[in-house]
């Protein structure tokens, strides 16, 4: 970690979007991270996704479990409200955020240890409610906090910092979200900005569940031989099924794609993914087949990344519980209260 | 046939009787015995009744005890059944033997039952139901039900109940079914013919009509606090299933179905989630009330265990929340559906590191509809959890109560948040600055303002404008700060209700929530044992200080409570430096709900001891 401040000024000529934001404003405190932690990358990550989304940061809501991945929210998005909830229950505190104020847009950070072990209950139930949220996990496969102790992701056979053998079965979120029915699946890499920005932007976008599983090596306790999310291990063993642009609904289409390599998405907001296929074959639609594809290549020792699955029209808890447009914390007394008259037609039929 | 007419004389009393009903746990009894104790309110005579059940949904004993009291008693009374309607064979012999003396007995005499198995010191009552409903009904299942409808129609005569009153309450519940109507009331007369050809009716337990129910209403606790979370506001409800308090869930879903649906675009006004678990319940509240709805929980013990870890980041963070917590005796395990008052202190001091929580206690509906409303508003207020602890017995029981009442003009409290427009005009905003000196900080909810206002919510790790910080002076202001707030509290808890003794006494008691009409009439039977009373029903924690004046200006104070500890006791102890000698216990923890009797006999031998005069002093 650093220990110099950050420096109010900027640079003149920084690019602003239309809403008149540097990156700069999506920006948060200076992490307290390790030097080189793969955080940090999907942090700089979430912020030139929103900025190149121009959401306002105000109307962001950023919340998280404990732990590393978890301290994270406080290192981006400085003008967003932030919530460092409990370890492994982020999950409902954004349910019931996101019940409160549909108008807003939430992000979800955790780690594996958050998510896979302590939290697996409410990760399962708000992929499953469909809540209207973007889920990312920050996967090292260790407790770092806490110095290095497996987590519930780390393969088995996998080799600690001291040599000890991970002797129990990986839990795999990505399989897990798709089988709770999460309209938005994916899969990154923390050293890949071009494949992980893109993925942001388009969960942020997503009106339903959206879940990121987010490799992201840990520097201190999980980048050696043997471990397999250390930096050379991913990169070695990355299959990126697809690369997306993410391209707002007003925006005109520029770039030229070379013939069948393009699929287009029409989200349910207006925005466009243009996915670029790597392989072929794969169909970003087909649950089903996901879930196979991601067995196989699993089993052939190969980490799956891109867009897994995506619902362009999804459900939502709001939709579920057919919830009034406007938000619950702006109803008052006369939305919600039956008054005095009703209350004594009440008491006349209980004689 | 009366069998033991000859020799017993039956008790006589007119409207101031227990009786019981024995039945099996899913025979759909269960309306039967509530049309019993409707008609009787609506003969204009109090009655109070009570479930007593087994963790079990068929085939276990089941008992509906009602007590009739024109004198408008609600507590139980203890001390045995004047009439028992014995209907489940599985618990005869206890329930034969807890007729009092000069009681009567009802049962089904269709098969013979040897004389071994009966009291001679008791009126026996023979009607041979099954032979009654087997001859009239060929559905095995209509046999069941209109066999408890025949009982009542038996027990109309044997009473003098008015019939009336019975066939209007079957029109009304089952308005618009006109067959069913009719069917039933044919059941009801079948049964009150029967009686009246064969036996001496009525026997000498009788109802005559009064006027000593008033405007009263008859509400179960559950469901008051569930129309209190509506009135008070509150949209967001998660909960987990856990007896006694899942009723309360359900009637703030069907109550919200009445009252929070938009009329125009049948969209709702609320949301209520059936959660994994009581850990996600409470995050769920704590969430939305984050975010600025009005949020809460139901649930009983073991959830409150559940939720500890939450609760105290609550109480760190400053977030409200309203916990309603319908205790029980014990775990899940234990005996989950009898009464208690035993999560006082593990509310109290609910989580870890230094904590208190507010507690309401109301005594009736009224009171749960009251406080339901009202914890919303110091959840806001004091941004904090807010645990309003009913129990089983005001929760899951019909009880005459006051009619509900709501004023117009009154307005939600929202408590201290800063709005867009202060935030624009350059208020300063320090999420935990104590600007007005009551320790009570400013909130903004997310997405206020572009630039101001947005702050980081953690537990302990923070500095006063929410900056994190792991500096010692920071965290101890702020535990002062929060312990400024709970001071600020003890003005805005309802204050406690005080009954003074007829004549000035030296003597006082202190109680809370459902001991109090077992101990309105503890008072007026020890006060005709010349045993007088200042009596204080504690409605709050933190105390106000009514409380500590109560216990300084007597000599001895008796604490009344449902619980084998002592836990107001103790909290009385430990947060109002009492010296404990002065506050004397009187425990009922058996599950059963706590007795005039059982109060009038632990006080009565205390105060007697009490006046002993030491050998020391009496030989001079």
């Amino acid at each position: 970690m650093t220990f110099l401040p950050k420096p109010k000024l900027h640079h003149p000529s920084l690019a602003t979007n239309s809403l008149g934001y540097t990156r700069r404003d999506y920006e948060g405190a200076v992490s307290t991270l390790c030097a080189g932690c793969g955080h940090d990358s999907i942090s700089a990550a979430i912020v030139r996704a929103c900025f190149n989304l121009e959401l306002p940061p105000h109307r962001i809501a950023k919340l998280s479990g404990i732990g590393c991945s978890s301290k994270t929210p406080t290192y981006f998005l400085g003008a967003s409200h932030g919530f460092n909830s409990v370890h492994g229950r982020m999950p409902s505190v954004v349910t019931g955020a996101n019940l409160a104020n549909r108008d807003l847009v939430y992000l979800g950070v955790s780690g594996d240890g958050d998510s896979a072990s302590i939290g697996i209950g409410q990760f399962a139930h708000v992929m499953r409610r469909g809540v209207n949220m973007t889920y990312i996990v920050e996967n090292n496969g260790v407790y770092g906090l806490t110095k290095g102790q497996f987590s519930a992701t780390s393969d088995r056979g996998a080799k600690s910092r001291r040599g000890v053998v991970n002797n129990d079965a990986a839990i795999d979120l990505i399989a897990m979200a798709l089988q709770l029915g999460a309209t938005f699946v994916a899969r990154s890499f923390s050293g890949d900005k071009e494949q992980l920005v893109p993925l942001i932007e388009a969960a942020l976008k997503h009106e339903g569940a959206a879940f990121i599983d987010c490799i992201s090596p840990c520097v201190a306790f999980n980048n050696h031989e043997g471990s397999h999310t250390s930096f050379d291990y991913v990169r070695e063993h990355n299959l990126a099924v697809n690369y997306l642009d993410v391209i707002a609904g007003r925006e005109p289409i520029t770039v030229q794609y070379a013939e069948g390599a393009v699929e287009t998405v029409k989200q349910h907001d207006g925005s466009v993914l243009r996915l670029r296929r790597l392989a072929n074959d794969y169909d970003v639609h087909d649950r089903i087949a996901a879930m196979t594809y991601l067995q196989e290549r699993h089993a052939a020792g190969e980490i799956v990344t891109g867009l897994l699955y995506v619902d362009p029209e999804p459900d939502d808890l709001h939709h579920h519980m057919n919830t009034v447009a406007t938000p619950f914390n702006e109803l008052d007394e006369t939305a919600l209260c039956p008054g005095a008259t009703a209350l004594e037609k009440l008491n006349a039929s209980l004689r | 046939m009366l069998q033991s007419a000859e020799r017993v004389t039956g008790l006589q009393r007119v409207n101031d009787f227990v009786v019981k009903f024995a039945n099996v746990n899913g025979s759909g009894s269960a309306s039967a015995n509530a049309l019993f104790a409707r008609a009787i309110l609506r003969m204009g005579v109090p009655v109070t009744p009570r479930n007593i059940f087994p963790s079990n949904i068929q085939g276990l004993p089941t008992w509906y005890e009602v007590r009739v009291s024109e004198a408008g008693h609600l507590g139980a009374r203890g001390g045995g059944v004047d009439l028992m309607v014995a209907m489940n064979p599985q618990t005869w012999t206890q329930d034969i033997a807890s007729i009092v003396a000069g009681g009567y007995l009802f049962y089904d005499s269709t098969k013979p039952m040897p004389p071994s198995k009966f009291r001679d010191d008791i009126v026996v009552i023979g009607v041979p139901l099954t032979e009654i409903t087997n001859k009239a009904y060929s559905d095995s299942r209509q046999r069941q039900l209109f066999k408890n409808i025949v009982y009542l129609g038996v027990l109309s005569a044997l009473l003098e109940m008015d019939v009336s009153e019975i066939e209007k309450l079957l029109a009304e519940q089952f308005r618009g079914r006109d067959k069913l109507v009719a069917a039933n009331v044919q059941a009801l007369h079948m049964g009150r013919d029967y009686a009246q050809k064969n036996l001496d009716c009525p026997i000498g337990l009788t109802l005559r009509r009064a006027d000593a129910v008033g405007d009263r209403i008859f509400i179960e606790g559950n469901a008051a606090a569930a129309l209190g979370a509506v009135y008070g506001g509150a949209t967001v409800c998660a909960w987990y299933p856990i007896t006694p308090s899942s009723s309360l869930a359900e009637a703030f879903t069907r109550y919200c179905n009445r009252y929070r649906v938009d009329p125009e675009t049948k969209q709702n006004k609320f949301a209520i989630i059936q959660a994994e678990d009581e850990l996600a319940s409470i995050g769920m509240v704590i969430g939305a009330a984050w975010n600025g709805a009005r949020a809460f929980t139901a649930t009983s013990g073991p959830g409150i265990s559940l939720m500890q870890e939450f609760v105290g980041l609550a109480y760190f963070a400053e977030i409200p929340a309203v916990i309603f917590d319908v205790q029980r005796s014990g775990p899940s395990t234990g005996m989950p559906t009898r009464t208690q008052q035993t999560d006082i202190l593990s509310c109290a001091y609910a989580s870890h590191g230094d904590t208190k929580h507010v507690l309401l206690f109301p005594e009736d509906p009224f009171e749960c509809f009251e406080f339901g409303a009202l914890s919303f508003d110091l959840a806001d207020r004091l941004q904090t959890p807010i645990f309003v602890m009913l129990d089983l017995e005001i929760g899951m029981n019909d009880r005459l109560s006051k009619p509900l009442v709501w004023d117009d003009d009154r307005k939600m409290d929202r408590g201290k948040v800063m709005t867009a427009a202060e935030l624009e005009a350059g208020k300063d905003f320090g999420r935990y600055l104590d600007v007005d000196g009551d320790g009570i900080p400013y909130r903004t909810y997310p997405g206020t303002h572009p630039t101001r206002g947005a702050f980081f919510t953690r537990g302990t790790s923070k500095d006063r404008r929410a900056r994190y910080s792991e500096e010692g002076p920071d965290y101890a202001e702020n535990m002062l700060r929060l312990l400024k707030k709970f001071e600020t509290a003890k003005q805005l808890v309802p204050r406690p209700v005080a009954r003074p003794a007829q004549q000035a006494t030296r003597l006082g008691a202190i109680y809370f929530g459902s001991t109090s009409p077992a101990m309105n009439e503890a008072e007026q039977m020890l006060g005709e044992r010349g045993i007088h009373l200042d009596l204080l029903r504690v409605r709050g924690f933190p105390f106000h200080t009514d409380v500590k004046s109560f216990i300084s200006e007597h000599d001895q104070v008796f604490v009344v409570e449902q619980n084998r500890d002592g836990q107001l006791r103790t909290l009385l102890v430990n947060e109002l430096e009492i010296d404990p000698a002065k506050l004397t216990r009187v425990l009922h923890f058996d599950g059963t709900p706590i007795t005039a009797r059982f109060i009038t006999d632990a006080i009565a031998d205390n105060v007697d001891s009490l006046k002993i005069v030491p050998l020391r002093k009496a030989v001079p």
